[in-house]
């Protein structure tokens, strides 16, 4: 969108809502804020008049020292274009806000992390739980005041470590036994959990009223997870059963949490690089590009050329990495025990030991840095790149459409399962192939362009039918893009330097947001910032696409059968690492 | 949906069955326990089995691979070894899980730090092998190891790597990362002759 539009716009949404909204004056701040009683008038009017469809990401932020706590929305059009922010701002001892489930049903989860995280009440949530955290827990974690276990200090580097940094173990000084306190009156022994009313309550809403036979079933609740080989990890549905047919479905989640925001916010912005590699662990290229873009944002630079090559070299291979996975995982949902998923990590293994080569890690990569990457390319890594596009890969990914696109079995169980329509895709705020397999062809690459994705050519893929089927073809039609956009990159890519300015360990960022985001592989990986000019950020939140993705799940699930669930499940394609966070 | 679809499959997984064999009869013993066995497993020409026998086989590791970082230090003449880190800090600031400890030395006569650390540990279960402090220490003095193979049986007892531990020679940083060592000597040639150059102008 060129700045004339968007400037017209803005004035527009200004003197339209001249009542209800103001603008964000802040330095290095923009966007409206929004008077909270005429948020879910303004979100509709968003949605239905001005065509803000899509609803992106949902996150709060603590400002203690105004005594406010803000609620930060980003919306966008799905025909593309620049997010447009806007904030409801409540004070901090009665944070209420009204829902926005009714308007953007994607809000569901990301509203309930809010209130988990931060204590945010939104009024008319038809089940606001905590989700991350369990329920019971005292506090809201990302409060400004909360403190952590083991705290040491507000921000690192903690002064024990240098110039007297004389080693000592953490639990040396908070040794076992003594590291707990209970509240008077409660006794461990004796204490018995209380049963999960409200999540299976949440599902009875669900339940089928009559039967046409006449004949009168008792539903059932079953438990799939935490610790279920099919879940992806530690991962939990409640599931209400009536026969083998779904009839609701809750997910359960947060045993992997370790609240990596808050550790986001003692962080440094540094620090928090190879922390990003282990939100997806699958994509810790796509992860620290996301991050980079955000920090660059906030600092205002840009890295040099080359460098810009080796980041979309970087995303596009672990693109290639993450669906070749995925579809390994999703055949063994299937059933396929194994066979498929390990031909599949053969190519992944090659791709990563060109990972191992240029960043020293095969997993957890860390390569990226603020206007710049780690290290030059090694010699032979782009020669290395080049045979496995251009030679090995496309017959490769021939062989495994070979072996499974038109298999009986795969088509069977795949055709059909877990449809969701555009309509309700766009509602939900899925992203990435779930959203493109329901024929939204959107992808931010081509929708709002970042780094230096406007000069390759390559197509969107969409596909239209919305199933389990189709996601799996859309993951192989990214595949054959991904191929495509790395066969110009190792033709086109210059030489030069790697790194804007000198390499620097502390690096200023001035005050002021910024939300960088970028199309990883599960979808859009967005990282809100907020930053007030000291070396932590104030704030860090992570727009984790398998956690928003999972949105939906009930109404794919609702009517399929219990065997569907699993392999439902399996095409949203989760990660655990990043779900929790 | 006639079954075509299984048997197509089928036949993929056949040809990679005997693709193994085929590999092998062409390698013959070579493909297996040799560098030029692994190499080929790990090359883009690969047909069938990919797998290495660890710990029999081990895969080469690239230059750039990190673990845990150690202390380089120079063996002086008269045997003694002087470790290049100056106890700058740098790579205590740097560390994201903070496990690195350095307590600086101060001289007892002028109570200034002198450019040699007292002590200096890193608690290797907490280092979450992120290669930050080698990337910036303005001394080349700490490098991430090649070395992966740190399991004990008493991790209270052996994970604590103190500065001895720590250290290894400048020898070995060569061997492991030789690209990496020419270019800082190169840089260091650089920066010496043109400080020399400023004296003498």
């Amino acid at each position: 969108m060129s700045e004339q539009t968007k400037l017209a716009i803005d004035t527009d949404l200004g003197y339209i809502f001249s009542d209800i909204l103001r603008r964000d004056e802040r330095p290095g701040y923009e966007g409206y804020i929004v008077k909270t009683d005429a948020l879910v008038a303004f979100a509709t009017a968003l949605r239905d008049d001005i065509g803000y469809d899509y609803l992106v990401s949902v996150t709060g932020v603590d400002y203690p020292q105004d005594g406010i706590l803000e609620v930060v929305y980003h919306v966008r059009k799905s025909t593309g274009g620049r997010p447009l922010n806007f904030k409801v701002q409540v004070p901090r001892e009665q944070p209420v806000v009204p829902s926005l489930v009714f308007v953007y049903p994607g809000a569901d989860f990301q509203e309930r992390e809010a209130w988990d995280l931060l204590g945010i009440r939104f009024d008319g949530h038809p089940d606001l739980r905590r989700i991350l955290m369990w329920e019971g827990f005292s506090g809201h974690p990302l409060r400004k005041d909360w403190r952590e276990a083991y705290f040491e200090e507000e921000g690192k580097p903690f002064k024990s470590r240098w110039p007297e940094g004389h080693f000592a173990r953490i639990e040396k000084r908070n040794p076992f036994g003594k590291n707990v306190d209970y509240p008077a009156g409660f006794d461990p022994e004796s204490w018995v959990p209380e049963p999960e009313t409200a999540l299976y309550a949440g599902l009875s809403k669900m339940e089928r009223q009559g039967d046409e036979t006449g004949i009168g079933t008792e539903s059932i609740i079953l438990n799939l997870g935490p610790q279920h080989p099919s879940t992806h990890g530690v991962f939990r549905m409640a599931v209400k059963m009536d026969g083998e047919t779904i009839v609701g479905l809750k997910p359960v989640m947060g045993y992997l949490h370790r609240n990596h925001e808050k550790i986001g916010e003692r962080n440094t912005f540094l620090h928090n690089m190879p922390f990003t590699d282990r939100l997806d662990y699958f994509c810790s290229m796509s992860n620290n590009f996301g991050y980079a873009l955000a920090v660059e944002k906030l600092m205002g630079i840009k890295p040099p050329e080359r460098t810009e090559y080796i980041r979309v070299m970087m995303a596009e291979l672990t693109r290639i990495v993450n669906h070749v996975a995925a579809i390994g995982f999703l055949l063994n949902d299937l059933g396929a025990y194994f066979t498929p998923f390990l031909y599949a990590f053969e190519e992944r293994e090659l791709i990563l030991d060109v990972f191992e080569a240029v960043s020293g890690s095969r997993m957890m990569c860390n390569y990226f840095r603020f206007g710049g990457v780690a290290r030059d390319l090694p010699d032979g890594v782009l020669e290395r790149v080049r045979d496995i596009v251009c030679d090995r890969l496309p017959r490769k990914i021939d062989d495994l459409e070979l072996y499974l696109t038109n298999n009986d079995i795969v088509r069977h169980r795949a055709e059909g399962v877990g449809v969701l329509t555009p309509e309700q895709a766009l509602a939900y705020s899925t992203t990435g192939p779930v959203l493109r397999a329901s024929g939204v062809p959107y992808d931010l690459r081509r929708a709002d362009p970042y780094s230096i994705y406007d000069r390759f050519a390559f197509d969107v893929a969409v596909r239209y039918h919305g199933d389990v089927y189709d996601r799996y073809l859309v993951r192989i039609d990214e595949i054959r893009q991904s191929i495509r956009i790395l066969e110009q990159v190792v033709r086109d890519i210059p030489e030069g330097p790697i790194q804007e300015g000198k390499p620097q360990y502390q690096v200023r960022v001035p005050a002021g947001e910024s939300y960088g985001r970028v199309e990883g592989p599960k979808g859009e990986l967005g990282f809100y910032l907020v930053s007030n000019g000291k070396p932590n950020p104030w704030r860090y939140h992570v727009r984790a696409p398998s956690f928003i993705n999972l949105t939906p799940l009930e109404c794919m699930c609702i009517g399929q059968k219990l065997a569907d669930v699993i392999v439902i499940l399996g095409s949203i394609d989760i990660v655990l690492g990043e779900t929790d966070r | 949906m006639n079954g075509l679809g299984v048997i197509k499959g089928l036949g993929v997984t056949l040809k990679h069955f005997f693709m193994t064999y085929v590999d092998d009869f062409r390698w013959g013993r070579k493909r297996y326990y040799t560098p030029e066995g692994i190499a080929h497993r790990m090359s883009k020409d690969v047909q069938g089995i990919t797998t290495v026998q660890y710990p029999e086989e081990k895969l080469p590791v690239p230059e750039e691979f990190r673990f845990v970082p150690f202390l380089v230090y120079e063996t002086q003449e008269d045997g003694t070894n002087e470790y290049r880190c100056t106890s700058c800090g740098i790579c205590a600031k740097v560390c994201p899980p903070q496990c690195i400890w350095i307590v600086r030395a101060n001289d007892p006569n002028t109570g200034r730090p002198i450019p040699d650390p007292a002590e200096y540990a890193i608690d290797i279960d907490v280092c979450m092998g992120c290669g930050l402090c080698a990337e910036y220490c303005p001394f080349d003095a700490i490098k991430m190891d090649h070395n992966y193979e740190l399991a004990t049986y008493d991790r209270h007892k052996n994970n604590i790597y103190d500065k001895v531990k720590l250290g290894k020679p400048v020898a070995y940083y060569a061997s492991i990362r030789p690209v990496n060592y020419a270019r800082e000597e190169a840089a260091r040639a650089e920066a010496e002759a043109a400080r020399a150059a400023r004296k003498r102008a």
